[in-house]
């Protein structure tokens, strides 16, 4: 009779065990879990807390007077006398008249400094637009220069960082403050702007449209390559040495550092074929080089995964080997594929080190607006502006960062969804 | 050089292991086995006489002192596995899977509208015969298929015969129901669709209701054609799975195993509809229900480590099995 309870009281002791060890082994889970999120999440604050300040500008409101005589223009419909234009007197001559007591040259020049130098161009933009200002008077908030930007921000937070600002020019900023004349304002500059030396008139959109272009012309070339690739090698090529050697090499392909494939477009695209640095086309070809290796082993993964009796059912049908493909794996296949192209893409979206190797790192001011227009990418505007020492790119840097993330998060959304979308159809 | 040759078989007997210690026993067995060695290679030189000379090969019972319980001994085919009505015909079928030889030898007929049932202990073979009747074993790797195969004296191997018009005339039914995961309708459609059997909407929507309803599964679906026949029962799916067989009007169906994920309710619903489709097609069977094979087919043929034992009557078979062998595993020795 003592056998069995002895035998029970083994099993309950086994059992007491086997509970710690599960609930340690949840324990370790979380903590693992915890620590991935906590990375993200500093990751997040940091860049937010940074470049959270990027989306707002500061702008100085003065009443400007457009006065023909000033900037020099009869004719507002000429384009070169436009361009002959003194738009710069335009702010200077506000400045002046809203601080009618400085004197001297330096003093002067330290007050036309309160505006960004871009501030005359706009106000030939805005003129051009209303032609009916001309001669007119008219009160208008206008972009003030980077430096007073930073300093605004910091002393609006309580912590005033004046590093190449004159007691003079903090004095005129206090005082166009009391006055309510000075304020942060949405930065719309960021998104409808290139690249500029000026941080307070730099943006991103240049970069943008730059992968945007470099990024379709990566996916068109790579995703159908890619996937009869993978197809041809999963469903036609014959078992050999060959096919092995291939997929070894693919392999290889995929572990291949990215900055190698930027030198192996440097060779080709670029030294061969003469294809223009800086330009999508460019980006697009090396980039399709770098995700080629990572499309063809999704894409495969996912045709391995699709039962083999769909395939017998189809050849017993008498469907042909491309019927049988075409009808039956590719459809099942397709969520893997999409889901491994998106993956795909958003590396390709992050990648830097290769297109600094063809030229997508140049300073370019203008927008990029088809294949062959010089570019620059996301990626690469981080990396220009993290290395500019104005102190005011320190933010622009993280706002790009954040606008690449958002881009990122929004692709992988995509991919989960698609996923999910398209797999729930049976 | 015909794959018949007669050099064929030595060939073989130099690679497998298997046939060298039966070459030996050969040597030392007992007469009527060296008798019948010649009467084989006699049959392999001209394998379209072979049907002409069934008395010989129908003789073998007299042989049966020689039977015995060693596969290695066996050489030749017992019963009656020749017809006069044949409507495939299959002589010195060998298959290898890479080296290893699957199906030794083997001859036999499938006669026109005849339910032919395939058993033996798992991995005999059964399968891969099956799977030679319509060249699926094109489709596995390594496979090689030796021997002539026709289907109304037409060869199934001859190197201009496309395997899509075969596969259409010789539809499958696997063990495990694999409908597409498309719509019953889209299912049931699309070997008519592919083979352009039907010109209209109209033509198509017929062929489908007809084979559902020769299937027996319309009045179950009709309501319901256009939802995904992965969402029917097991035994529905392997129902569906046999209308989408017979909407080409294939002239032999292949069923391996077709009821073994089925319960008996839906086992029975199979088993009823080959018997009516028996009358409109040729069907071959394999399974490992002796109950299933007594039940639905006309004639049984025993596989045992990959050669054909005996071919009989179905009644024959399970109520006086010529050969040890067959008697061994239907009284359940082995298997
Ligand atoms: N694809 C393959 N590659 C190599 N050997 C195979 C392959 N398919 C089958 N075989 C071998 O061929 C022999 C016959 O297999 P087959 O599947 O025809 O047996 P079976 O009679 O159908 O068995 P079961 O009743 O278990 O289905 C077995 O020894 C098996 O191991
Ligand atoms: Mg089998």
């Amino acid at each position: 009779m003592s056998k069995p309870v002895d035998h029970l009281n083994k099993i309950k002791h086994s059992l007491r065990r086997r509970n710690r060890a599960e609930a340690r082994f949840r324990w370790y889970g979380r903590v693992a879990v915890f620590i991935g999120l906590a990375a993200v999440a500093v990751l997040f604050g940091d860049i937010i807390s940074k470049g959270h300040g990027a989306f707002q500008a500061t702008y100085i409101n003065l009443s400007v007077a457009y006065n023909q005589d000033l900037i020099g223009v009869d004719n507002l419909t000429d384009p070169d006398e436009l361009a002959m234009g003194n738009w710069q007197a335009l702010p200077k001559a506000a400045l002046r008249a809203q601080f009618p007591e400085v004197s001297g040259r330096s003093d002067k020049r330290k007050l036309s400094g309160l505006l960004s130098s871009g501030a005359g161009y706009d106000l030939k933009d805005r003129l051009l637009a209303n032609p009916l200002l001309l001669g007119e008077t008219e009160s208008i908030w206008l972009l003030a220069d980077d430096d007073i930007d930073t300093y605004y921000k910091s002393w609006l937070a309580g912590d005033a960082y004046a590093a190449r600002l004159t007691d003079k020019q903090i004095i005129w900023i206090e005082q166009l403050h009391q006055q309510g004349q000075i304020r942060l304002q949405l930065n719309t500059n960021l998104f409808t702007r290139g690249d500029s030396r000026e941080p307070e008139q730099a943006g991103i959109r240049g970069a943008v449209m730059g992968s945007l272009l470099t990024l379709v012309l990566t996916l068109m070339l790579s995703f159908p390559i890619g996937v009869s690739a993978a197809i041809y090698l999963e469903e036609f090529a014959p078992k050999n040495r060959w096919t092995d050697f291939i997929e070894v090499n693919i392999n290889n392909l995929a572990a291949v550092p990215s900055i190698i494939f930027g030198l192996l477009g440097l060779a080709i695209f670029i030294n061969f074929f003469h294809v223009p640095r800086s330009v999508p086309i460019v980006g697009g070809l090396v980039l399709t080089l770098m995700t080629l290796p990572t499309i063809i082993i999704t894409s495969r993964a996912a045709i391995k995964s699709v039962p083999p009796s769909i395939r017998q059912a189809a050849l017993g049908m008498g469907a042909s080997k491309y019927q049988t493909v075409l009808h039956h794996v590719l459809p099942l296949a397709l969520p893997g594929m999409l889901t491994g192209a998106i993956i795909g893409m958003a590396q390709a979206l992050g990648e830097t080190a290769p297109l600094l190797m063809i030229g997508m790192v140049a300073f370019i001011v203008d927008i990029p607006g088809s294949f062959t227009d010089p570019a620059t990418v996301l990626p690469v505007q981080i990396f220009l502006w993290a290395d500019s020492p104005e102190r005011a790119f320190i933010e622009k840097t993280s706002a790009a960062i954040m606008v690449l993330l958002t881009f990122l998060i929004i692709m992988n959304t995509s991919a989960v969804w698609l996923r999910k979308r398209l797999e729930r159809r049976w | 050089m015909s794959p018949t040759d007669t050099t064929k078989p030595a060939k073989v007997a130099k690679k497998s292991p298997a046939l060298k210690t039966s070459a030996a026993a050969l040597n030392k067995a007992a007469a009527p086995n060296k008798a019948a060695a010649p009467k084989k290679t006699a049959a392999s030189k001209k394998p379209k006489a072979a049907a002409a000379k069934k008395p010989r090969v129908m003789a073998a019972p007299k042989m049966s002192s020689s039977q015995s319980l060693d596969v290695d001994d066996h050489k030749v085919t017992v019963g009656k596995s020749f017809s006069d009505n044949a409507k495939m015909t299959m002589r010195n079928i060998n298959v290898f899977y890479g080296d290893k030889q699957a199906i030794y030898d083997v001859n036999i007929d499938i006669a026109k509208n005849e339910v032919i049932a395939m058993i033996g202990p798992s991995g005999c073979g059964k399968s891969t015969f099956l799977r030679t009747l319509n060249r699926m074993n094109d489709t596995v790797e390594g496979c090689r298929v030796e021997g002539e195969i026709c289907m109304d004296g037409e060869d199934l191997y001859a190197p201009k015969l496309d395997v899509v018009e075969l596969r259409a005339r010789v539809g499958m039914v696997f063990q495990k129901p694999n409908p597409f995961p498309k719509s019953i309708y889209e299912n049931v459609a699309y070997g008519p669709k592919i083979h352009g059997l039907a010109d209209t909407r109209v033509d198509l929507d017929e062929i489908v209701e007809n084979s559902l309803r020769k299937a027996s599964l319309w009045e179950e679906v009709k309501e319901r054609l256009h939802q995904p026949g992965t969402g029917l029962s097991g035994g529905q799916q392997q129902r569906l799975c046999i209308a989408r067989a017979i909407a080409v009007s294939p002239e032999v169906i292949l069923m391996d195993e077709p009821c073994s994920a089925l319960d008996p309710i839906a086992t029975a619903k199979i088993e009823e509809l080959i018997e009516e489709l028996s009358q409109n097609f040729t069907i071959a069977i394999v399974t490992h229900s002796m109950q299933q094979a007594a039940r639905v087919s006309h004639r049984t043929a025993y596989f045992h480590l990959g050669k054909l034992i005996e071919v009989n009557p179905t009644e024959q078979v399970f109520t006086m099995p010529e050969h040890q062998l067959t008697e061994a595993y239907i009284t359940g020795r082995f298997g």
